[in-house]
């Protein structure tokens, strides 16, 4: 709409202080893990590095961040696989029932996790699943399916059916149907879905603080007690680690959608 | 199998594996909490009793749904004018405003309560600035209360704000807001009789989304609100952890679940649903 109707003053304006308010306060965290300072404050004499390397050092800060890696790539590909065959699925069928399936797929978007969490404290006791990786991978998996079900339904809903059913009709069977024809043409949308849900993992705080105590301790939930008990600047530098690996992922995940479209 | 066009077994079953997942290890505990709430401590609706007779759970309620009210009105207002903005902007700096809007939903919502509390506490960096150019003497309380958690909750909402308003002035078409110039309207008229009333079902869809995610939000109170100030969340989460009383937690977080339900169900009579959902991702 460029050129034809420009906005005025007073929203240019409010959208200005808006995308000051959004990012600015981010962006604080940066000079704060900077500091030459022993506390949480901007840096006074000139910048360091020590906070970071404080990070570095601690095998606490380091286990943590490898076990919510790993629980993070195992939640995904649970998340991806199911999600996936299920966008697949209810994209083919295309009935009511399916339709109802789907709406059962974004549930997890919309009760929130902490409902969710207490019911999990109270199924996994008898299930020996607390405090146990394979616990978390559950947990993060299937809350993580609503965001591959969403962009791989989008991508199916560019694709052609008609190319399943020529394929089906020259006597592709099912799984080469999948393999060769389908796939392929929806790897975009795929991976965007295994991008949210990574990021999901790797960020949820809520269904952790239940069903994890001590031997599952994820990044989330040193960065929540940091938060609570000892505000140092090594939680600065871990925020800033942070922002850094997110935008990372969300600028594969651009460049993928480029490639894709171009 | 069956003969092409006709979905055969084979499609049912992928939809198998996700399906049995979210029935077993999501419809089942959100089941067990409705159970919960009306068999313990004892079989029947006395926890529910508690709406009506106990004051501690009336303010919980009353809390969260202020807070919710204020950080849906302001969310709104600010995601309108960047939603506006991005809309009519020039394709160049539309990426930019878009990048402003999608980097802040994706970072950590622990990184960002971690920043606010940097900024706003006692000694923390806006205090002491305002302290060190003289224009305060005595830090102001600016988190650990309800102030605090507002500014963090409307800072993770805008976002969710945004996606659904801009995707329904994209509907819009530039040529009505030329025409309507071009009739003689001034820029205040072609906003408030043309492009606001086609914007509507974004802003619905926009304040249902918000309000909803608001509703059960735990993390940034619970940070920003330093245990002063429950919402309902944290107010669960204390009933469970803390206090062991089964019965009034799983019950309010069935009240939670029902009052999203039923603003989803509201709403879905005067906007599409899909316009919520279709635009999170």
């Amino acid at each position: 709409m460029d050129g034809i109707h420009p906005t005025g003053p007073a929203a240019r304006g409010l959208a200005w202080a808006t995308a000051l308010y959004l990012v600015l306060p981010i962006l604080i965290i940066v000079p704060v893990a900077l500091t030459d300072q022993r506390y949480l404050s901007l840096p006074q004499d000139g910048i360091s590095f020590q906070h970071f390397r404080t990070v570095f050092a601690s095998p606490e800060w380091l286990g943590s961040i490898w076990q919510s890696f790993i629980i993070a790539v195992c939640a995904t590909v649970l998340s991806v696989v199911a999600g996936t065959l299920c966008a697949i699925g209810c994209w083919r069928i295309s009935r009511r029932a399916t339709d109802l399936v789907r709406v059962l797929m974004l549930l997890p978007l919309i009760i929130p996790s902490i409902v969710y969490a207490i019911g999990l404290y109270r199924y996994f006791g008898p299930l020996g699943l607390l405090d146990r990786f394979a616990g978390v991978v559950i947990a993060h998996g299937v809350t993580g399916i609503p965001y591959v079900v969403i962009t791989v339904s989008t991508a199916l809903a560019a694709f052609d059916p008609r190319l399943e059913q020529a394929a089906r009709g020259m006597g592709a069977s099912l799984s080469q149907t999948l393999r060769w024809v389908i796939l392929p043409r929806i790897a975009p949308g795929i991976f965007s879905g295994a991008i949210f849900a990574f990021i999901h993992s790797w960020d949820e705080l809520v269904m952790v603080l239940f069903i994890a105590s001590r031997d599952v301790f994820t990044l989330p939930r040193r960065i929540w007690d940091g938060i609570n008990e000892n505000l140092d600047p090594a939680m600065a530098a871990v925020a800033v680690l942070l922002v850094l690996f997110t935008t990372l992922l969300l600028m594969a995940d651009r460049a993928l959608r480029r490639r894709s479209e171009g | 199998m069956t003969a092409a066009g006709r979905p055969g077994i084979g499609w049912w079953l992928l939809i198998l594996p996700a399906l049995l997942l979210l029935l077993v290890f999501y419809i089942g505990p959100i089941l067990q909490v409705l159970a919960i709430s009306v068999t313990e401590p004892e079989p029947g609706l006395g926890n529910y009793e508690r709406i009506f007779t106990s004051e501690s759970v009336q303010r919980v309620i009353i809390t969260t749904l202020r807070i919710c009210l204020i950080t849906t009105v302001l969310a709104l207002l600010l995601g309108y004018g960047i939603a506006y903005t991005i809309t009519l902007a020039s394709p160049r700096a539309k990426g930019w405003w878009i990048l402003a809007v999608l980097v802040p939903l994706w970072i950590s919502v622990l990184v960002r309560a971690f920043a606010w509390v940097t900024l706003l506490r006692r000694q923390g960096l806006v205090n002491n600035t305002l302290i060190n150019a003289g224009v305060i003497t005595e830090p102001l309380p600016l988190v650990w209360n309800e102030f605090g958690i507002i500014v963090g909750m409307v800072h993770y909402m805008v976002p969710f704000a945004v996606l659904p308003m801009l995707a329904s002035m994209r509907e819009i078409d530039p040529r009505l807001l030329a025409a309507a110039r071009g009739l003689g309207a001034s820029r205040g008229q072609v906003f408030r009789q043309v492009f606001l009333p086609l914007s509507k079902p974004g802003i619905l869809a926009a304040c249902v989304l918000v309000f909803i995610f608001s509703l059960g939000f735990y993390i940034t109170p619970a940070i920003l609100g330093g245990g002063k100030t429950l919402m309902v969340a944290e107010w669960i989460s204390l009933q469970i952890l803390d206090l062991i009383r089964w019965g009034l937690g799983t019950m309010m977080a069935t009240m939670l679940i029902f009052a999203i339900i039923a603003t989803l169900v509201v709403f879905s009579r005067i906007v599409d649903l899909r316009r919520i959902f279709g635009s999170g991702a």
